[in-house]
């Protein structure tokens, strides 16, 4: 569906994507890694048409710069610095909206799942917007339409847990009709999202993988732990994932997205010597 | 073409919240409410007294202010954004790059235009409630050399935008070239051919050439008909042209000069990297 051959882009004399040959299929949810500078960004402006390189990318047979217009209707983009717009939340659903040749209602539908409530929202300027309003914003522009692929770089940073639940489960939705390719510095952050990792290094492909992807998308996981004292930065750590203390702070309880079970676990790591007791359950739905 | 309209929409609304925009709606609505308010329609120049008087100072004003403005806040805005990450995201969606260049061209367009044309119509609108005479003539000629004028300057602050990689170069370099269309304004070329280092026809050449030197001459003629003011090399102009040939020049040839420096900056947009 997606084929990339010897893509290679280079900045006066620095090559940044040096021979890049990949391959990607519908139902492919990528992880694509990389340190500063790896290229990741790069590639992806690539794939958007926003760059000119040597090589060939096809999606579906067209060539985004040749046929970006049909090409760009099949691909959903969430940046990780939202852009500083200043076109207020309204006007900017109805222009993509109204480029894209589809209504505003379904981003609209995709909003109010991850919480975000537009109505007092449409004539405020996007840059006022807070971080996570603007993240699910611009997440709901892009699963809001039909897409082939989605690329998303880091889209769950910004989000509270309920949102990420949200959005995994409309990721789980959206993996049968597209490819999904995630840009992160980590891989710990998007390892239960993919089903294949990538990782540039200096412009190439220095790893092509496959890994487990039995963990269900939409699940979620109940948890109960127990600390030995009560200890407030555990406390605001455990209360950003949205956690309820019980009666003296030593006893919490949540729930969490199944996908976010190893990014949980890292946050619960750094305050092991902390904790008395750790449950984790699969909850039924 | 609904793309191009989307765009110059999005332009239009991202512009109307900008500091730069209030700074230069402000710029030009003052000065005509300075000119009032300094009762310059009460004064005289060359025989012209009322809203003719004000619109010669206005058009003298706008000569000076409006090419720099609109070089410096169509680079500063364009390449800022290019550098901010909206380019990436805007142009991640499925818009042409036709109609996204030139819908910025005429939202930018509108912006810049607008205020400049809307403080003179005004001016208008006052001097009709007053009971003034209001010179038609000159305020048709003059809106039609300010559209020339401003799409010639954004066509070329286009052009600047797509070639400079940063804002401080788009800057500088925008600032270079309103400079060395000043070193080519009647007075430094009135010096060359005092000193007759080049042959008058080459003198004249530059003086036709440069947009900025063609709206001044233009703006003179109306008021000014034997160029009195400009001294030797007017008999060159008035006798190559005639008023009303060169009135038509100083119409046409800011807007063809504009159009062509757009067009090449959308070539070189559409070729390069658009980020």
């Amino acid at each position: 569906m997606i084929s990339l051959k010897g893509v290679t882009k280079t900045f006066k004399r620095t090559t940044v994507l040096n021979g890049i040959n990949l391959e990607f299929a519908a139902g492919d949810r990528v992880a694509l890694i990389g340190s500063n500078g790896a290229g990741k960004t790069t590639l992806i402006r690539c794939l958007l048409g926003e760059y000119q390189f040597e090589g060939s990318i096809s999606l579906n047979g067209e060539n985004p710069r040749e046929n970006r217009k049909a090409v760009l209707e099949r691909i959903g983009f969430v940046p990780q610095l939202p852009p500083p717009l200043k076109m207020p939340v309204q006007q900017l659903l109805n222009f993509s909206a109204g480029v894209c040749g589809c209504s505003t209602d379904e981003m609209k539908a995709v909003a109010a799942q991850l919480g975000l409530d537009l109505e007092p929202l449409y004539k405020r300027p996007f840059e006022k917007l807070s971080g996570g309003q603007k993240q699910k914003l611009l997440i709901s522009i892009a699963l809001g339409r039909p897409t082939s692929l989605l690329i998303m770089d880091e889209p769950a940073a910004n989000l509270d847990p309920e949102a990420r639940h949200t959005l995994f489960s409309l990721l789980e939705k959206k993996q049968e009709e597209s490819a999904m390719l995630i840009s992160s510095h980590r891989l710990d952050e998007v390892a239960s999202l993919v089903n294949r990792v990538i990782e540039l290094d200096r412009g190439q492909v220095v790893l092509d993988d496959r890994v487990d992807d039995s963990i269900d998308l939409s699940s979620l996981l109940n948890c109960n732990l127990t600390t030995t004292r009560i200890e407030p930065a555990f406390s605001k750590a455990i209360g950003s994932w949205g956690f309820s203390a019980g009666a003296d702070e030593t006893q919490w309880s949540g729930t969490i997205p199944g996908p976010d079970r190893l990014r949980f676990l890292g946050t619960l790591s750094r305050y092991a010597a902390l904790l008395a007791a750790v449950e984790i359950k699969e909850a039924k739905q | 073409m609904n793309h191009l309209w989307l765009t110059a929409k999005a332009d239009i609304s991202e512009s109307l919240r900008s500091k730069w925009f209030m700074v230069y709606a402000i710029v030009f609505g003052g000065i005509i409410s300075l000119l009032f308010a300094f009762g310059l329609t009460e004064s005289r120049i060359m025989g012209f007294v009322g809203l003719s008087r004000l619109l010669i100072t206005y058009i003298q004003l706008s000569m000076a202010i409006l090419p720099i403005f609109i070089l410096i806040t169509t680079v500063r805005s364009v390449a800022g954004d290019r550098d901010a990450g909206v380019f990436e995201y805007l142009l991640s969606l499925p818009v042409s790059l036709s109609a996204w260049f030139w819908g910025k061209m005429v939202g930018r367009f509108t912006v810049v235009f607008l205020p400049v044309f809307l403080a003179m119509a005004g001016s208008i609108v006052w001097g009709i409630i007053q009971g003034m005479e209001i010179p038609w003539e000159l305020f048709l000629y003059y809106t039609a050399f300010l559209f020339s004028l401003s799409w010639c300057f954004l066509g070329i602050g286009m052009l600047i935008s797509t070639l400079a990689r940063s804002p401080d170069v788009a800057q500088g370099s925008a600032f270079l070239v309103w400079l060395f269309l000043l070193l080519f304004l009647d007075l430094i070329l009135l010096g060359v051919l005092i000193q007759e280092q080049v042959p008058a026809d080459f003198v004249v050449g530059i003086a036709l050439s440069n947009p900025l030197q063609v709206f001044r001459t233009a703006s003179m003629l109306l008021f000014d008909p034997q160029l009195v003011l400009l001294g030797p090399s007017a008999y060159l102009i008035l006798d190559h042209f005639g008023q009303f040939w060169y009135l038509i020049w100083a119409m046409l040839y800011p807007l063809l000069l504009g159009t062509v420096t757009a067009t090449m900056g959308y070539l070189l947009f559409r070729r390069g990297d658009q980020l």
